[in-house]
């Protein structure tokens, strides 16, 4: 069965880093839940049907951990200890929240007035600020020293209010969409 | 009964007899029963030749008639003939907004609704039961043998309480389920084997009564879920309502009798059938008081009266594509499943939408049987070499518990590939608090009362301490069949409790009992002929997965680990031998454990050479 105390890079054979090859991860991903996933052992002893549906969980959490860059992020900051980023609005920068309000009150409009393009737009606007920031993350994790993590992790708390932005733009546009 | 004609142990071969397995399509209009025959999925006719099961039940005054002769009296008993009920599985009467539309004498118990028939009080879970039983009998006469696994499809976006139902409704019909499969899913594995397709499908699924919409990345062998979304209660049945509501409004009818309410359902429905093909469609009917109805339907009308239901299938379509992060351009195919996929107005529409012509060369009618049958007979142990596809599905609506404030915290996101086992942690609000209570619910909404409620419980005995210090972790685990079990922990005082989520809308497990106690009663078979052959079943397919366990993992074992093995093995093809199916079924489960061990080093095995690049590389 799956070993639970391997972290997830290991468990996929994926070197410990932000950037990998994305590729790498899907092969390794489905090449694990070929071995482990219950319905290879539909009709297996019971036994085998528990350890099946413990280790194809465990690896579906590994890969939803590794996919998503804000998730891999924090994910990686825990593997190396500290303490784990504080999502407290109020320890975000001034500006960042001034702007982040700003953008709070235009999506607010746009859902009042049903513009579904409007939020379109501004869902754009979110996705290329996260882009800059993914990519600022990519780098500082990557040269892998500890001052560059205590930046990383003060990138990634607005990375993570843009993710929940988003998601929260994401919920307004399939109300819009009845 | 085949299997009951070995009787020499030895004589059982180490590669095993092909098990029987099938694929059941529960629909609300229709039902079928498909099987893999010399490695080609075919539905299972009945005995006059006819692929489908109407879903109909009747309750008449000489026992139970399930499909075209409950059908044949639907118009005159229409309060003991029981149609669409796989619209009431999971449903209390407050969810249904449409309760007015049928005719039923309907009881208010709480958790699921229930009916008054002549046959007593029924579940909307007896009723569908009625109509597994009539789909196994129907394949264990045909296949000649008992059935080793059945998969069962459900639509996509059931819920938990709708699935746990449909899978109650199986156990209650002597069915040995393998896997709940989702509808769309399965007719993606039949679509996608059949024509080696690679790439981004949808499957636009509308059937009698349900709406599914699933985005599917189908790669080398893999067949992933990326989104998928839908509506429990659209369906074929409302473009009936619609007619029917139409013919009322242009005959300026009266309100109807019970009977002739059906009657005129009937008509609607045959209706909406005809404009498939023809530009108009006669609808005359002669009522209970002699009034006589003769109306014409024209595309025209049809399409203008339904414009709106056809609207409301796109809405899913959109939140779909959104939570895949895709647009139409990424589809390559769109493959239209259930019956009411053949109405124009919905194929132009799905077409309009993606820009390109819907997948219509598949039966819309046998899809997803054929994709369960595909499914069942892999998950039942004849899986071979061309047999090495890999189902990822996913679950339809979050899962989450209610927070202060009537809030609720989601813990597993909707689209979480399933199997998902996920944990949060929560404290207490009070000094001294000694007990918190737990309610599930699921849905996509930020309060707990626009979310259905699956369950509560109560973890109680946790030791007095000040507010928020107590760690308590509720742990939600969704199994392969998209079903939830849920249970807390005191992490500073290891206080512990668990359910499998049922109580609010299932049948508590007393309910399943007695009504299985009833159905041996009332059935024909020799129920200790029938537990035998069960337990014979499932002593086959233990023995021989241990076999080929030891055949090929045999060197895992140290020579007393495999003396231990070996004598369950005996013991158990010893009572195999026998008639007793207790001891059968005791030998069967001490083979298990005795197996359990080994079973974890095989994995660890199969684990370890997964990663070794090989396989890997293998599927480039």
């Amino acid at each position: 069965m799956i070993d639970f105390s391997r972290n997830y890079f290991d468990l996929f054979g994926l070197p410990r880093r932000f950037r990998f090859d994305p590729a790498a991860l899907d092969r390794a991903y489905r090449a694990l839940q070929r071995e482990v996933h219950p319905d290879r052992y539909a009709a297996s002893p019971d036994a085998e049907r528990r350890l099946a549906l413990q280790s194809s969980a465990r690896v579906n959490e590994a890969y939803s951990a590794l996919k998503d860059p804000v998730a891999r992020a924090h994910y990686l900051l825990s593997l190396d200890g500290g303490a784990p980023p504080d999502e407290a609005e109020s320890a975000l920068p001034v500006e960042f929240l001034e702007r982040q309000l700003e953008r709070r009150e235009a999506v607010s409009d746009a859902l009042a007035a049903r513009d579904a393009n409007a939020l379109a737009a501004l869902r754009a606007e979110v996705d290329a600020e996260a882009a800059r920031e993914e990519q600022r993350v990519a780098e500082l994790l990557d040269r892998n020293s500890d001052a560059e993590r205590q930046t990383a992790r003060a990138v990634l708390r607005e990375l993570t209010f843009l993710a929940k932005l988003a998601a929260d733009i994401d919920a307004m546009q399939a109300e819009l969409d009845g | 009964m085949a299997l009951l004609q070995i009787s020499e142990p030895d004589a059982l071969p180490v590669k095993p007899p092909r098990r029987l397995a099938v694929g059941i399509d529960l629909g609300t209009t229709n039902s079928l029963v498909a099987t893999v025959r010399h490695g080609i999925p075919v539905v299972l006719p009945d005995a006059d030749g006819r692929p489908l099961l109407p879903s109909i039940v009747r309750y008449g005054e000489n026992g139970v008639s399930v499909g075209y002769p409950a059908q044949a009296e639907q118009a005159r008993d229409p309060q003991n003939t029981i149609v669409s009920v796989k619209r009431l599985m999971g449903r209390g009467l407050s969810d249904l907004a449409d309760a007015r539309r049928f005719p039923y004498r309907f009881v208010d118990t709480p958790g699921m609704v229930r009916i008054a028939t002549r046959a007593g009080v029924k579940s909307p879970v007896e009723i569908s039961a009625d109509i597994l039983r009539t789909l196994r009998e129907r394949a264990e006469a045909s296949l000649g043998g008992p059935l080793a696994g059945a998969v069962v499809t459900v639509p996509a976006y059931f819920d938990d309480a709708q699935r746990q139902a449909t899978k109650d409704a199986a156990l209650l019909a002597g069915l040995p389920v393998l896997r709940l499969l989702n509808e769309p899913t399965a007719a993606a594995i039949a679509y996608g084997l059949d024509n080696a397709a690679e790439g981004i499908y949808a499957v636009y699924d509308l059937g009698g009564g349900t709406f599914d919409i699933s985005i599917l990345r189908l790669s080398k062998g893999v067949f992933e879920v990326l989104a998928t979304n839908g509506d429990s209660a659209l369906g074929g049945d409302d473009f009936d309502h619609r007619v029917y509501c139409w013919a009322i409004e242009d005959a300026q009818l009266p309100p109807l009798a019970p009977e002739d309410t059906r009657l005129l359902m009937v008509k609607a429905r045959e209706a909406k059938e005809n404009l498939t093909i023809h530009r108009s469609a006669p609808i005359g009917a002669v009522l209970a008081d002699g009034t006589k109805l003769e109306l014409t339907l024209t595309a025209e009308i049809f399409t203008s009266i339904t414009q709106n239901l056809v609207a409301k299938t796109l809405a899913p379509v959109r939140r779909a594509l959104r939570d895949a992060g895709l647009t139409t351009a990424d589809i390559k195919g769109v493959v239209m499943v259930g019956g009411a996929t053949r109405m124009p107005q919905i194929q132009k529409a799905v077409g309009e939408f993606f820009g390109a012509p819907p997948l219509t060369n598949l039966n819309p009618d046998q899809v997803v049987a054929l994709g369960a049958a595909i499914q069942a007979n892999v998950l039942a142990g004849n899986r071979t070499e061309t047999d090495d596809w890999l189902l990822l599905d996913v679950i339809p609506l979050s899962l989450g518990l209610e927070t202060m404030g009537g809030l609720v915290e989601k813990i597993v996101p909707r689209n979480a590939t399933i199997p998902v086992t996920r944990a949060q942690e929560f404290t207490t609000f009070k000094e001294g608090q000694t007990a918190i209570s737990v309610h599930v619910v699921q849905g996509e909404r930020d309060r707990v009362a626009d979310c259905r409620s699956l369950a509560r419980f109560e973890l109680r005995g946790i030791p007095p301490m000040p507010a928020g210090a107590a760690r308590v972790k509720v742990t939600f685990q969704v199994d392969a069949d998209g079903l939830l079990s849920v249970s807390a922990r005191e992490e500073t005082s290891g206080t512990e409790a668990a359910i499998v989520v049922k109580p609010s809308y299932g049948l508590s497990d007393a309910d399943i009992a007695r009504m299985l106690e009833e159905s041996f009663r009332h059935a024909a078979d020799d129920m200790a002929a029938r537990a035998l052959a069960e337990a014979q079943v499932e002593a086959d397919r233990v023995i021989a997965a241990t076999r080929r366990a030891l055949e090929t993992d045999g060197d895992l074992l140290d020579a007393g680990e495999r003396g231990a093995i070996d004598a369950a093995l005996d013991a158990a093809l010893q009572s195999r031998g026998g008639a007793d199916h207790r001891a059968l079924v005791a030998a069967t489960a001490a083979l298990n454990a005795a197996t359990a061990e080994f079973a974890a080093r095989r994995m660890d095995r199969g684990v370890a050479r997964a990663l070794t690049g090989r396989q890997i590389d293998a599927l480039t």
